[in-house]
C-alpha cells in the first residue's frame, strides 16, 4: 500500500480522507485524539452520528483556513444499521442510504456507483461492486491509481482487502 | 535550520525524559508535526529524508520521507529535490527485499553515477552516509580526497 488514507476508528466506523495529504495525516491524528478523549470521559463508544457531528464542528472551527480533506465516514450505527456520511472541507453534512464517494475521481465513483449500486447486497457481493467501481473510476483518473483499499463491515468483523489494479 | 531545531528538540526529549531516545517511527512523526504545524503559520521550505537503526525494528532500519507540506510516508527508498527524477527510476528498478549493505551501496553509486551523466548540474564528489546497529559511518564517492 502507497498511502493510508482509511483510518479504523474502532471495530464499528472507519474514516476515509481525501485530499492534501498533510492534512489527512494531521486530521487521523486529531480524530483518534478527539475519540480517546470522549472515550475516556464518557466511557462508551463514540457513534457515527455523533463522530460525523465532531468532525463537521472540527472542520468548520477551520472555515477561513480549512483543512484540505474531505472525509467519509462508514460503519454501523447503534442499532448494527449501516451508517454511511460525507462531508465538504468546511463540514458540511451530507448523510445517504446508498453510496458516498469523494477524491479526485469522485465523479467517475458517482457515475459508477450510480449504475451498480443495489441494496440489501451481501458482503461478497458488496466487495466485488465496490471493487469493480473503485478501479473503473480511477482507471480513467489521471490523479488516480496503483491499487485500493476495501474494508467490509459486518456486525461480525471487518475484512480488509486490497486491490491491484493498473499500475499505470 | 529545520536540521537543528529537530535534532535539538530530540535531544531535549532525552534531557527531560530521563536519556529515553525517541524511535526512528516517533522522531519522523515529530518532524511531520512541526512541518505541520509551520505550514498554516510560515512554512519551513525543506523536504525531508529520515532514516534511522532501531533493534526493535524487524529489519532494523527504517526510512521516511516528508514534504515540506507535512505528509509523510515510511518508504523503502527515498529522494526530493531535481535529483529525485532520476534517483527513484533507478531505485524503482534496482531495489528489492532484503538487500545487503554492500548491495544497497551499489544502487547508491548507480544513482550518482546516473546524476553524473544526465543531471544538469556537474558534481563530481557526493557524500554517502550508511546508519546500523553500530552508528553512523561516512563513505565517500568522488575524485577528491579533500571534499570530507
Amino acid at each position: 500500500m502507497d498511502f493510508k488514507k482509511i483510518f479504523r476508528m474502532n471495530d464499528k466506523l472507519y474514516v476515509g480522507l481525501a485530499g492534501l495529504a498533510t492534512d489527512v495525516q494531521t486530521l487521523d491524528q486529531l480524530l483518534r485524539f478527539r475519540m480517546g478523549l470522549y472515550e475516556l470521559r464518557e466511557e462508551r463508544e463514540m457513534s457515527p452520528q455523533v463522530f460525523t457531528n465532531m468532525l463537521s464542528n472540527l472542520l468548520y472551527e477551520k472555515r477561513f483556513g480549512p483543512y484540505f480533506a474531505e472525509p467519509i465516514i462508514a460503519g454501523l450505527d447503534e442499532n448494527e444499521k449501516p451508517y454511511l456520511a460525507t462531508m465538504d472541507l468546511i463540514g458540511a453534512i451530507s448523510k445517504t442510504k446508498d453510496f458516498v464517494v469523494a477524491g479526485t475521481a469522485e465523479g467517475n465513483m458517482y457515475g459508477m456507483c450510480e449504475t451498480l449500486w443495489k441494496p440489501d447486497m451481501d458482503e461478497e457481493e458488496l466487495f466485488e461492486t465496490i471493487a469493480q467501481a473503485l478501479l473503473a473510476s480511477v482507471d480513467r483518473d489521471a490523479l488516480s491509481g496503483w491499487g485500493g483499499v476495501v474494508h467490509i463491515i459486518t456486525k461480525k468483523g471487518v475484512i480488509t482487502r486490497e486491490l491491484k489494479g493498473r499500475q499505470d | 535550520m529545520n536540521d537543528r531545531y529537530i535534532s535539538k528538540n530530540l535531544k531535549l526529549y532525552e534531557l527531560s525524559n530521563d536519556g529515553l531516545k525517541l524511535s526512528t517511527h516517533a522522531q519522523a512523526n515529530f518532524c511531520r508535526g512541526e512541518l505541520a504545524k509551520a505550514l498554516r503559520k510560515g512554512p519551513y521550505q525543506v523536504n525531508v529524508i529520515l532514516g534511522g537503526y532501531d533493534a526493535k525494528v524487524p529489519t532494523g532500519g527504517s526510512l521516511y520521507v516528508m514534504d515540506y507540506l507535512g505528509s509523510c510516508a515510511k518508504v523503502n527508498y527515498g529522494a526530493q529535490g531535481y535529483a529525485s527524477n532520476f534517483c527513484l527510476s533507478i531505485m524503482d528498478r534496482d531495489w528489492e527485499e532484503g538487500l545487503t549493505e554492500e548491495q544497497a551501496v551499489k544502487i547508491v553509486e548507480h544513482c550518482i553515477r546516473e546524476l553524473q551523466m544526465r543531471f544538469l548540474i556537474n558534481q563530481s564528489n557526493f557524500i554517502i552516509k550508511v546508519i546500523d546497529k553500530d552508528g553512523l559511518r561516512t563513505l565517500k564517492f568522488g575524485a577528491d580526497p579533500a571534499d570530507n
